[in-house]
């Protein structure tokens, strides 16, 4: 009875796409696995904010609190060998592919052991040989890469796609247009996750747009595109399967705009003058994590005291990643010219 | 042996490395039927298809972001952007993007990617058809920047771009693509020129003038001129790569000339022999003469008249004079 019951497939509608409810018939243990990750990125960047505010991070630092739903349910709808390229606000989406939290954190404090050694920090981190290509200073930056890393997949035949993550941002940017261009005609496997998070800096994407929905430029490319519910891990994750299985199958690429806000500033010099502590509270009670949370312990996956075990466990995780940055040594100064090659 | 233009030398050596190594490809505008803009690229679609002759819309940008994609998951790209003016376009993938990723990686990821640009002015097309934007790009680490100034060099040169890991900018003038003054006997065998080293192109011991790109053709002639006409024998060294720059070449030539001219097209001012005349000063001052003199283009935009062209842009009678200013 109960193995019918699995074999049987749901599905969902999500802004007019019907598709099938992947996320139902994932194990309980991946499941679980996702609100690590949530935890996990939470309280990296809470750890960082101490940092911070304590003076330790030598330049600045874009936290992703409050949008980690965005991150895994995207990143865990793919494969690991799958490529994504990420943006300034790049923690979330480098933790979400697998990142080492040590190796992280002391890139952030400017350590030898680092992801760059040292030499890239928040804004560049990336594990090229795990698929993360990178975060990336410059808004809109990774657009073209990311759309070059699918050229790859389908010049090579690897069967691997990309998703390109970018900000509401980055979407006014040209390499924004005739990227997607060439993808779509091209038919690239890759999917645009544009994580809209209300504010490109300080401006709204009421300043910034004279239109409802950035997904609504699909039409421009002739491409399929959609708006979700950014907060929802279980929706990014099935629209992410959804359009990764698409993309295999030759018909990517797609654009996909993520509703999302973050909690804290644009950076760690934001006053915030642009916005009222009222949006914020409004957004906190959309906390991603606490509804995944719910979802979870309402569907008798996990109890509470297992959730608490949960995030106590990546607490410690997050103090020894501290404990191995802050022990680390920085690089020799003699190191500065190494990896330059011209 | 036989001979080839410098265009053709270029286009030899792409076909050559295209048909040993599948991740090599193309990637412009108009390079597949058309065969770009200077007909480089001709014939290449019939050899090599639509999926490795990659023509795209007119987005310079995306030309250079796709292709630093696609190098540093594996592929080795050779993209081709028509006018070397328009790499301004795609300056944040060049500067910010593909010359950065190495460096700011920690030395973990690999960008095999050349750049190929026509520069250069004299053909009447003006301020922005025309520049030599060379020290744009040598100012920035983690580019290499070659400036082939023959058939034999462009193709040896190219081969040894092609099989860097690190962004290379290559830039081919337009007055040497098919100028028949500058057919070379070319080997049909691939042969690499490394990067970093400059080449005497003729010798003497008067005068040393380093020169890139179409003027070392240009201080060449008017070194034959001085010969013939004055006895003056110039040593004529082509910097070939300007970044890594082999400056020990140029310091080598000085100690047995005591004098060296810089000869380039672009304006004079924050050009790329100012960095020439500065590691000289600073490396070899003991050995000079006289003071490091350069002869380059005016400090304006390429003007479009014949008349002002010429005036802009240094010819063999400028070198000469320079040349003998020197000596006095």
């Amino acid at each position: 009875m109960g193995n019918d019951l699995k074999a049987k497939k749901l599905y969902i509608t999500i802004d007019g796409y019907r598709m099938e409810d992947k996320f139902s018939g994932l194990d309980d243990s991946i499941k679980i696995e996702m609100l690590r990750k949530m935890y996990q990125i939470r309280h990296f960047e809470n750890e960082t904010e101490q940092f911070i505010i304590r003076g330790m991070i030598h330049g600045t630092c874009h936290l992703y609190t409050g949008e980690e739903a965005t991150a895994v349910g995207a990143i865990s709808a793919i494969n690991d060998d799958d490529y994504i390229t990420s943006t300034h606000r790049g923690h979330g989406h480098c933790i979400s592919k697998g990142a080492d939290l040590n190796i992280m954190m002391a890139e952030l404090l400017g350590k030898r052991t680092g992801y760059c050694k040292g030499k890239g920090g928040s804004m560049h981190i990336a594990d090229v040989d795990s698929g993360n290509l990178g975060a990336n200073g410059v808004v809109g930056g990774g657009i073209g890469i990311a759309t070059g890393a699918a050229l790859t997949c389908k010049m090579k035949k690897n069967g691997k796609i990309v998703i390109c993550f970018f900000g509401d941002g980055a979407a006014n940017q040209g390499i924004f247009h005739s990227s997607i261009n060439i993808a779509s005609i091209w038919d690239l496997p890759i999917i645009y996750l544009c994580e809209n998070n209300v504010y490109g800096m300080s401006t709204s994407v009421k300043e910034a747009f004279n239109i409802e929905k950035i997904s609504d430029r699909k039409c421009a490319y002739g491409i399929e595109g959609l708006t979700i519910d950014g907060n929802n891990l279980v929706e990014v994750f099935n629209a992410v399967s959804h359009f990764s299985g698409e993309c295999r199958a030759g018909r990517g690429p797609v654009l996909i705009e993520s509703l999302t806000y973050r909690w804290r500033g644009h950076s760690k010099s934001d006053a915030q003058v642009y916005r009222t502590k009222e949006e914020i509270r409004q957004w906190v009670e959309k906390d991603p994590i606490e509804r995944y949370k719910r979802i979870l312990i309402g569907g008798e996956i996990l109890t509470e005291k297992e959730d608490k075990d949960l995030e106590k466990e990546v607490i410690s995780q997050i103090e020894e990643a501290s404990k191995f940055a802050m022990e680390s040594p920085f690089p020799e100064p003699s190191e500065v010219e190494d990896d330059v090659y011209a | 042996m036989r001979e080839l233009t410098y265009l053709e030398a270029i286009r030899e050596a792409m076909q050559q490395k295209m048909r040993k190594d599948s991740r090599v490809y193309l990637i412009g505008e108009d390079i597949a039927e058309y065969g770009g803009a200077f007909g480089v690229t001709v014939g290449m679609l019939e050899e090599f298809g639509k999926e490795r002759i990659r023509n795209t819309p007119i987005s310079e940008e995306a030309i250079i972001g796709v292709a630093t994609g696609s190098a540093i998951t594996g592929m080795r790209p050779i993209a081709e952007i028509m006018f070397s003016d328009f790499i301004t376009i795609a300056m944040d993938q060049i500067s910010n993007q593909a010359a950065k990723i190495r460096y700011m990686f920690g030395g973990r990821a690999k960008v095999p990617l050349v750049i190929r640009t026509a520069g250069g002015g004299g053909t009447g097309a003006a301020a922005q058809h025309s520049q030599s934007l060379e020290a744009l790009v040598t100012h920035i680490p983690g580019l290499k920047v070659v400036m082939p100034s023959c058939p034999y060099d462009a193709k040896g040169l190219l081969i040894s771009s092609i099989n860097d890991d690190n962004p290379v900018i290559f830039i081919e003038h337009k007055l040497l693509y098919k100028n028949k003054k500058c057919i070379q006997n070319v080997p049909r065998q691939m042969y690499e020129i490394p990067l970093g080293k400059g080449d005497l192109k003729r010798e003497g011991s008067d005068i040393s003038i380093a020169a890139t790109s179409y003027m070392v053709q240009k201080s060449l002639e008017a070194a034959e001129k001085l010969s013939q006409e004055k006895s003056i024998e110039c040593e004529v060294i082509d910097i070939r790569t300007l970044r890594p720059l082999d400056i020990d070449i140029i310091l080598d030539s000085i100690k047995k000339t005591g004098r060296l001219l810089c000869v380039e097209e672009a304006p004079i001012f924050g050009g790329f022999m100012g960095e020439v005349s500065a590691q000289v000063s600073e490396k070899g001052f003991d050995w000079l003469d006289a003071p490091v003199v350069r002869v380059a283009g005016r400090n304006c935009p390429v003007p479009y008249s014949l008349v002002l062209e010429q005036e802009m842009i240094p010819g063999a009678s400028r070198i000469e004079k320079g040349i003998l200013d020197l000596l006095k």
